[in-house]
């Protein structure tokens, strides 16, 4: 640093004054690599996905032809695939996810606590390639066994049960993802029902209240932005999730409404086909699929993240169970 | 009672019997995955299992002793390069992070938390694969390392926040430079949440998949060379799991039994250093 200050300092003062700005700037420096990592992931995907880009358009998004052969690209499938699986995870996940935050927050005994807590926090630690050889082995012949031909039984004739259940399918690959997502949509309403002033519910049942009826009437609707931003979090965790996913759907470029079909997501398409991609429009195609899956979860992830931050401000909510 | 009252009590009952039932639903997923990786992984696991590397398919025997070096190879390299970039960032967020600038990294390291991580695997594989021509463990790591230092950045700020301002005024007021106080009496004395933030990050990079596919690749063979291909547990258990051979399944069942054993002692390590020394702060 040259421009030395023109007033007389004490010599070490001045040696702190600098180090402190080096200290400042490096720090700087190394947190601005965040930024500038977003940038650089949405730069080489925008590059690399160009040549699909220009040659298909927007078409990409609701065409179905998958053909690596004639190089023909359209992504509707997995689209709709990427947000069915998500969907049907949702469907499962929330009811389960909210009972445990409300469990930990309202019903349970204070010794219960920290294991329920804990115990769910490990449903996180499960590495994706574990629940997908769980998924192979256990899950796909219990469904085989005992939920499917029940549910056909039953609800056969509706559009969602059709046709032979081979194993791998939405059905398979949206229950993996439900379980995958319950210990992050459960540590974040936890902590948000934990935001909730404890006035709420007292003021609930001093008014007479019964104890579901305080938690429903006042604990859920005060933190209803961050419980909606924590099952929105759980939708972005379920979109790009990528190998349980690739080894339950059955990897199969195809809308089909029922659930016991096999499906495709963008992130195992991604995951199934990269390696075979020799062509460069393939490839591109693929890269393709890769930014809008990104933008897809970075915009769903925007949204979750400014709900949650409106009840908890500030803090990395739902940063220990990661 | 009259009959309003009554019903309302009823619904009161069986709602708390609903939330309960559920929030166990939620705990007996966990323990079926574990207790079957413990059923049908455990019997294969033995000596030759983690000294020797696998044999051709449709031979029996062999093990996955090239994995697992190869997880920590690249888990290793991926810490060396994540930590102190994440680290560094939680400690800006937390010391400097009031204006705009903070504001901006604080929601960039959240929503990048959620990033797929198959979208950093082909970064990753744009970035290092294709310039070299070849894939690479090194490439891996700077996948996995990238998926780290978001989350890394978030836990160092909110245990360096826990630290007491009267520690740092007490250093500032004694003379110490800024940076001095920032690292010397705040960092050190964060130290072990840190400490515990990396270890938590380090399990979960240590189970990833969808990085490595493209990057590290995976190898049949034995590999400690960072610029070549390598195997890592989680490709294999990939490989063997959605393979034809029956032995291949066997041996799937044993390498998720590893790293999941592997993950929950990092992840054990973890909560045992937050009590170490956090215990009186916390």
């Amino acid at each position: 640093m040259s421009s030395a200050s023109p007033l007389p300092r004490s010599p070490t003062l001045l040696g702190a004054d600098r180090s402190d700005r080096i200290y400042r700037s490096l720090l700087t420096a190394i947190a601005l690599a965040l930024p500038g990592l977003i940038v650089i992931i949405l730069g080489v995907l925008f590059i690399e996905a160009l040549p699909a880009l220009k040659r298909f358009g927007p078409s990409f998004l609701w065409t179905s032809t998958w053909d690596p052969v004639a190089e023909v690209y359209g992504a509707a499938p997995m689209i709709f695939g990427t947000f069915a699986s998500s969907l049907l995870a949702l469907l499962i996940a929330v009811p389960l996810a909210l009972s445990v935050a409300i469990f930990l927050t309202e019903f349970s005994p204070r010794w219960l606590r920290q294991p329920v807590a804990f115990l769910v926090e490990l449903l996180a630690a499960i590495p994706s390639v574990v629940y997908g050889t769980w998924g192979i082995f256990v899950l796909i012949p219990f469904l085989r066994a005992h939920v499917v031909p029940p549910l056909k039984a039953v609800f056969g004739w509706t559009p969602f049960l059709q046709g032979v259940f081979y194993g791998n399918s939405l059905l398979a690959g949206g229950i993996i993802l439900a379980i995958m997502i319950v210990p992050y949509i459960a540590a974040v309403s936890r902590e948000v029902l934990l935001a909730v002033p404890t006035s709420q519910r007292e003021a609930a049942l001093a008014m007479g209240a019964t104890r579901w009826e305080a938690v429903r009437s006042a604990v859920l609707p005060y933190g209803r932005a961050g419980l909606i931003g924590a099952v929105i979090l759980g939708l972005g965790r379920a979109l790009g999730e990528t190998m349980a996913v690739t080894m339950l759907i059955g990897n199969r470029h195809d809308i089909a409404l029922s659930l016991l079909q096999p499906a495709y997501t963008m992130a195992a398409a991604i995951a199934n086909e990269f390696s075979e991609a020799t062509t460069g429009m393939y490839q591109s195609a693929l890269m393709e699929v890769g930014l809008i899956l990104f933008v897809l979860t970075v915009a769903v992830n925007a949204v979750a993240r400014i709900l949650i931050w409106r009840v908890a401000r500030g803090a990395a909510v739902g940063s220990k169970a990661l | 009672m009259t009959g309003r009252a009554l019903r309302r009590h009823i619904t009161s009952r069986v709602m708390t019997v609903l939330v309960i039932a559920l929030s166990f639903t939620a705990v007996l997923a966990l323990v079926l995955i574990l207790g079957n990786l413990v059923l049908k992984g455990a019997s294969s696991i033995d000596w030759a299992f983690f000294t020797k590397s696998p044999v051709p398919a449709g031979q029996s025997g062999g093990g996955v002793a090239n994995a697992i070096v190869g997880t920590g190879i690249i888990v290793g390299v991926a810490a060396l390069i994540g930590v102190p970039l994440g680290v560094g960032a939680g400690i800006y967020l937390a010391e400097y992070g009031s204006g705009r600038l903070g504001f901006l990294v604080r929601f960039v390291a959240d929503v990048l938390n959620g990033t797929p991580s198959i979208v950093i695997g082909i970064v990753g594989w744009t970035f290092i694969v294709k310039p070299s021509g070849h894939f690479s463990a090194l490439a891996g790591s700077v996948a996995l390392a990238i998926l780290m230092i978001p989350m890394l950045a978030r836990t160092t700020e909110e245990m360096v926040r826990l630290v007491p301002h009267s520690l740092r005024e007490a250093a500032l007021a004694l003379g110490y430079p800024r940076w001095r106080t920032s690292l010397k009496i705040v960092a050190r004395t964060a130290l072990g949440g840190i400490v515990t933030g990396c270890l938590v990050g380090i399990a979960r990079i240590a189970g990833e998949t969808a990085p490595l596919l493209f990057t590290a690749l995976g190898n049949v063979n034995f590999s400690v060379h960072v610029t070549q291909p390598m195997q890592a547990l989680s490709l294999q258990i990939y490989v063997y799991a959605t393979g034809p051979f029956e032995d291949w399944h066997r041996l799937a069942w044993a390498s998720a039994l590893v790293l999941m054993g592997l993950v929950l002692i990092i992840s054990l390590l973890a909560r045992w250093v937050t009590r170490q020394r956090y215990g009186s702060i916390r």
